[in-house]
């Protein structure tokens, strides 16, 4: 039950039914970042997944680069309560390289260059829902938005999208990543308005 | 009916505004009295949301600015003309009036009396206010650690918390130093932070200190890269970016 605040209206936006609960219309694109950019380059970046039984398959960005892109438009929603519409991003799907790994794992970690981690859900990145992104507004991924690649998984708060993203980890049972470990949503679905544990 | 409070959930509670006071044109603090508030931490935030009568929310973050202190709380507010939140916090919010909020959030971008290195806080703007809230943390906790605040902002008249910061460095081993980036008082250059004020103000890489840096995103891009440039660990370097909230 919410009470009532005196004299406010508010101001609702054009294209408020495309906003989650509790979200507003950002034009700008905000960055948050726990700490400094990661100095990320191609040359020697690298990306790895590892299977709950220690297999791996990596790619480095030559490899990366010839792999099938998708140019994905697509809402993007901060837990810190901007949204953003309509953004353009291109990069490669999760099913492309989840294609033929082995495994019976429930769950991911995703790690960043700078130690960043999060964990979701593994049928979150399949079924054309996540990729691993390269490029926004047709340039390259600028670092400070987690360039040079960054995941990208709209359906969930943005904080699931970890930016220098540099392996996912497959796992058979949950654990916390960085932000989930100081009390934010194991899922963040923005639509159920999953900002912290409980929620 | 009411839900019981699962553990560790953040519910929303009904804080009541006490006071409020003006620190610049812009920038208002209000000062909340938060039945049941659990405490919190030196850095970190809560979430606002404002209803209209026909049940038309807007939520935001705002800093927490006061250091722990039972059910008080203290937000500094910075004004954003076209905003929806924040005119009504710093124009339309009196004392007595309710506010829903829930907290506190973030358990990365905070102090403690705890920590042993020596503090370097860098402020952009109004990225003093969860800065402010360690300054304070500092002196209520009487810490020894020396602390040191690099703080820029646009003109004088912009420096929020200005007086108290005076006189918490005669009274406690705290440094104010302030970059002015568009007009200075008599005689003090203007500039925007770079290497040169990095190697003047900061302390030096070999002591290790624990850095927190807040304001815009370019201050703190900046401010970042120099720190990391000059020698220290990105490890020790914490941050919190944000343009003003609307």
């Amino acid at each position: 039950m919410n009470i009532i605040s005196r004299g406010f209206s508010g101001r609702r936006q054009p294209g408020g039914d495309k906003l989650p609960p509790g979200q507003y219309l950002e034009r700008g694109f905000p960055v948050l970042s726990a700490g400094p950019t990661p100095p990320v380059k191609t040359a020697t970046w690298q990306f790895t997944i590892t299977t709950e039984t220690g297999e791996t398959r990596r790619w480095d960005w030559q490899q990366f680069m010839a792999l099938p892109a998708d140019s994905v438009t697509t809402d993007i929603h901060c837990v810190t309560k901007w949204s953003k519409l309509d953004t353009h991003w291109r990069g490669v799907s999760l099913d492309t390289l989840l294609d033929g790994v082995p495994t019976n794992a429930g769950y991911v970690m995703a790690r960043s260059y700078g130690g960043y981690t999060t964990n979701l859900p593994l049928p979150d990145l399949r079924d054309g829902k996540a990729w691993i992104a390269y490029e926004y507004d047709n340039a390259p991924l600028h670092p400070e938005h987690g360039g040079p690649a960054r995941l990208l998984v709209p359906h969930l708060y943005l904080w699931k999208s970890a930016k220098w993203v540099t392996g996912l980890d497959l796992m058979t049972h949950d654990k916390h990543g960085f932000w989930e470990e100081l009390g934010y949503h194991d899922y963040g679905d923005p639509w159920r308005e999953q900002r912290y544990q409980g929620d | 009916m009411a839900r019981a409070a699962v553990p560790g959930r953040l519910n929303w509670r009904v804080a009541t505004l006490a006071a409020a006071r003006d620190e610049t044109a812009t920038a208002r603090t209000l000062v909340f009295d938060v039945p049941g508030w659990p405490g919190h931490l030196a850095g970190q935030h809560i979430d606002v949301k404002l209803t209209a009568e026909d049940g038309y929310t807007a939520q935001r973050s705002y800093s927490i600015a006061s250091a722990p202190d039972g059910a008080r709380l203290e937000l500094t507010v910075q004004r954003i003309a076209d905003g929806e939140v924040s005119p009504y916090l710093t124009e339309v919010l009196e004392p007595g009036d309710p506010l829903e909020l829930r907290g506190p959030i973030g358990g990365w971008f905070v102090w403690t009396p705890k920590g042993t290195a020596p503090v370097l806080l860098v402020a952009g703007g109004s990225g003093i206010v969860p800065l402010m809230a360690m300054v304070r943390a500092h002196a209520e906790a009487d810490s020894k650690v020396p602390l040191r605040l690099i703080y820029s902002v646009r003109t004088p008249a912009d420096a929020i918390y200005a007086p108290e910061l005076s006189q918490r460095s005669v009274a406690s081993p705290l440094e104010t130093t302030y970059l002015y980036t568009r007009q200075a008082p008599d005689g003090m250059p203007t500039g925007r932070i770079n290497a040169d004020a990095i190697a003047r103000l900061a302390w030096p890489p070999q002591m290790t200190p624990a850095i927190f840096i807040c304001g815009p995103t370019g201050f703190v891009e900046t401010a970042a890269d120099l720190l990391v440039a000059a020698g220290h660990d990105p490890d020790m370097i914490k941050t919190e970016r944000f343009g003003p909230t609307s």
